[in-house]
Formats: C-alpha cells, sequence, structure tokens
C-alpha cells in the first residue's frame, strides 16, 4: 500500500511538472530577431492588415481618432466580457516602452511581458502566422501614433476563465503556427491570399465556429458561425452551393467599397473591418478573393 | 398508438414555437415599411453603383433619374416606422434593427441629414457624366455604412 501511495504521488509530481513546462508561456530569442531592421511604413500596412484599430480605438471612434489606440472596447463572449487594453504610445499606460520583442511575444505567442498568457480574444491564434518582419515594422509604426493615459480595464471574467495559467493548457490544445489549408493545393494569388486570411488578417476568429472551449473547429473552417458578440449569424466564406455565389471580382470590390454585388452595404461588424481593407492594395484582396474560393466548400451548421 | 404520436408531434412543435417571440401584426407592419423604404434605396443605388462600376453604360438621364429617387426617398419621415419593440433583441428573425436605435435617436438623425447630404451630392453629380457620378458613389456608401456599423445587427441566416 505504501508502496503504492509513493508511486502515485511521484507519478503525480512528475505530471504536474510536465503540464507547467509544456504550457510554459512561450516567447521568442534575442538571436532571432538580430540585424532586423523595421520600417514604419511598412508597418503601416501590416497595421491595416491586423485591423488593430478596430479592437484598440476607443468605443465610437471615428477618422483620425480611431488612431488613438486606448482601449475601452468590450467583447461579450460565453466566457465574459473582454475589454480591449490601451496600446497606445504611452510609456506607462499604453505599449510605448514596449521593446521589439515584447511585441513579438504578446502578438505571435499571446505572451505578455511579464510572462502571462493573453486571452485569445486577442487573435494571436491568428497572429501567429503573422512574421517577424511583419510584427517588427508594426512596432515602429505603432510608435508614430499617439499616447493616451486612458487606464486600460481590467476584463470582466469569472471563474475559471478568469485563472489565466488555464490558458497554457487551452494554447497546447487549440493553438498552431502552421497554415490551415494544404498550401500546395493552392495557385500562386491564393497562397498570399491565405498569409493574410489565416494570418494577420484574422478572418477565421468570427467567421469559423467554435467549441464549447471556446477553440476554432477547423473542420468547418470559414464556413460560418453564431455572432459571438450577441445577435445573428456571421457569413459562410466558403464557396458553398447554399451561398451567394460571389465572383473573385464580387469579393474585392466588397473588402474595397463596402458594396455588395446588389448593391446592399456591409454592416454591422464588417464595416470596421472594410474601414481596414479598404486601405489594403487592389491585388492584396484579389489574393483574399482567390484563398476565399479555393477554401473547401462546407455548409454553415 | 396514432394518438400518442399526434399528441407528441403537437407538443413537440409547440415546444419549438414556444423560444421565439413573434411580432405582433403593427410591429410587423413597421417593419415591412422600412425593409420596403430600404429595398427602393437599394434598387435606385443599384442603377448608379453598376455605372459606376462598369457593369451598366452610362446614361445620364437615368442616372440623374436615380439620384433624384434617392434625394426624396432620404428625406421620407420614418418615425412611424420605428416603434418600440421592433429590435432583434426582443424579435427574432424579422429584423436586423439593434436595440441600441431607441438610446440614440438624437444620432439617428444627425445620420440620417448625413444621407440626405450625399445623396444631394449624389443629385448633383449624377448627370454630370461618368467620373462625377464617380466621385459621389463613395459619400453615399459610406453615409449607408455610417448608420449600418452602429444599428444594424448580423444576418438573420
Amino acid at each position: 500500500m505504501k508502496k503504492f501511495i509513493l508511486k502515485f504521488a511521484v507519478f503525480g509530481i512528475l505530471s504536474v511538472a510536465v503540464g507547467l513546462l509544456l504550457t510554459q508561456p512561450k516567447t521568442i530569442d534575442d538571436d532571432e530577431i538580430a540585424g532586423v531592421t523595421s520600417d514604419a511604413a511598412r508597418g503601416e500596412a501590416v497595421f491595416y492588415q491586423g485591423g488593430c484599430a478596430s479592437c484598440h480605438a476607443a468605443p465610437g471612434a471615428t477618422g483620425d481618432a480611431k488612431m488613438v489606440l486606448s482601449g475601452g472596447r468590450k467583447f461579450p463572449s460565453p466566457f465574459g466580457t473582454f475589454i480591449a487594453p490601451n496600446i497606445s504610445n504611452h510609456p506607462v499606460r499604453g505599449i510605448g516602452n514596449w521593446s521589439d520583442i515584447d511585441l513579438i511575444n504578446a502578438m505571435i505567442y499571446g505572451t505578455s511581458p511579464e510572462r502571462r498568457h493573453y486571452y485569445p480574444a486577442f487573435p494571436y491564434t491568428s497572429y501567429a502566422r503573422a512574421t517577424v518582419p511583419d510584427i517588427i515594422d508594426l512596432r515602429a509604426f505603432l510608435a508614430t501614433l499617439p499616447a493616451s493615459d486612458t487606464p486600460s480595464q481590467p476584463h470582466d471574467v469569472g471563474f475559471p476563465f478568469n485563472v489565466r495559467f488555464l490558458l497554457g493548457g487551452w494554447k497546447l490544445l487549440f493553438y498552431s503556427q502552421g497554415p490551415v489549408i494544404d498550401a500546395a493545393a493552392l495557385s500562386e494569388a491564393a497562397q498570399r491570399g491565405q498569409k493574410i486570411v489565416e494570418g494577420l488578417g484574422h478572418c477565421s476568429e468570427c467567421h469559423t465556429p467554435r467549441n464549447m472551449l471556446g477553440g476554432l473547429k477547423k473542420s468547418r473552417w470559414m464556413a460560418g458561425a453564431p455572432n459571438p458578440e450577441g445577435k445573428g449569424f456571421v457569413p459562410n466564406l466558403t464557396p458553398h452551393k447554399d451561398g451567394p455565389g460571389w465572383s473573385q471580382r464580387d469579393i474585392a470590390e466588397y473588402l474595397k467599397s463596402g458594396f455588395t454585388p446588389e448593391f446592399d452595404t456591409a454592416g454591422s461588424l464588417m464595416v470596421d473591418v472594410i474601414e481596414n481593407t479598404s486601405k489594403l492594395t487592389d491585388q492584396d484582396r484579389l489574393d483574399i478573393a482567390a484563398y476565399l474560393l479555393a477554401l473547401p466548400p462546407r455548409a454553415r451548421q | 398508438m396514432k394518438t400518442i404520436k399526434i399528441i407528441t408531434a403537437a407538443m413537440l412543435s409547440l415546444s419549438l414555437t414556444a423560444g421565439a417571440a413573434l411580432a405582433d401584426s403593427h410591429l410587423q407592419r413597421a417593419i415591412n415599411a422600412r425593409q420596403s423604404l430600404m429595398g427602393l434605396y437599394l434598387f435606385n443605388i443599384g442603377t448608379l453603383g453598376a455605372m459606376a462600376q462598369g457593369k451598366l453604360d452610362y446614361d445620364a438621364a437615368a442616372a440623374s433619374v436615380a439620384a433624384k429617387n434617392l434625394a426624396l426617398l432620404s428625406s421620407i419621415n420614418q418615425s412611424a416606422m420605428w416603434p418600440e419593440g421592433s429590435n432583434n433583441f426582443d424579435l427574432d428573425n424579422v429584423t436586423r434593427a439593434k436595440p441600441e436605435i431607441w438610446d440614440n435617436f438624437a444620432d439617428l438623425a444627425v445620420k440620417q441629414q448625413g444621407l440626405v447630404a450625399a445623396t444631394g451630392a449624389m443629385e448633383a453629380a449624377a448627370g454630370g457624366g461618368l467620373d462625377s457620378l464617380r466621385g459621389a458613389i463613395g459619400g453615399l456608401g459610406g453615409a449607408c455604412s455610417a448608420c449600418h456599423k452602429a444599428y444594424r445587427g448580423e444576418e438573420l441566416k
């Protein structure tokens, strides 16, 4: 009996140790960014691909005010309400004193400078596929934006979801840096589109349904989902026979002007998205469309 | 056995509809009216947008007619079309109008003025050549989006 208890205890301690090791917040090494130079002009393109202002600008901000990333916008979810933090250039209230590595760890690994896990309401599960040069360019661009001293508000999340440490386990299950669709099966244009859509564009975070733990259901990739913030549905973007059958030009035009082929206009959550996609290049939008048209057709459940 | 099956079927279908809030007829009439108004916007913008995108040959007369229609439509008094309770939170699957509308009538009035201004600009520009029309179409899209962004919910199906 004693021997059994001892073995059980050793096994238990080892399991916990391995678990802790596997779920440690990941970070990047200094030498991985050695020699990479930054370009704030290219960073601006990254800013629009990533859609930073749509979540981090103050609620209701329009025009130039959208460049003040003071946070405060609320994101209700089945796990609680998340509140976007201040990521303006303020050295204390914002991320003004973050290094390139801090931003890479945050966006690609979901790890804070204090080595804690971020909630995946911040879509690092998509940003994971961005490149290190992208993030370094973005850091340079963010440094050109105004500073705001609005304090970040804590998330309104109850037990057990407020135990950040558990997110390590969530990441083990649901975080991956690999491509979702097999790139070899895609045209060149669709491969370029894949980098945007599966990466900085983070389209799947709304357009793919989630399981009970909040992980994306990759078997229904981009096939539409219930609106995570309230009523209605986010549309199916795969070329399914029940869908509206938009062409590549239709999709690219919509992402530029917000006009559907029938000349309805986008609304509601897509208006934010189009404020960003309208700032991409025509080729970017055609490439995004090429990727969408190459997706495996799935019905929305 | 047959009776049991019928009763079971009846109870099942009752329980399926129990959750949905059905719009009473005065709310439904208002919803139908405003959706028809949006449909008329759509019909006229369709002509202008198709010309702007080169899907339809530019025709100054047809463009002017569509633009004038839009200007008239945008100034219709809609106050009776937005009764309390006709929102997507209280009603299931009949409207995309968000409850925020009823807390923000002042802002709604500002946005309607924006639409009036944009349709006025299009009315002035539509007959003056394709480039002139193209110059005004972005403003129209922007005026539509301004309201949709704040007050229209996600798709119903």
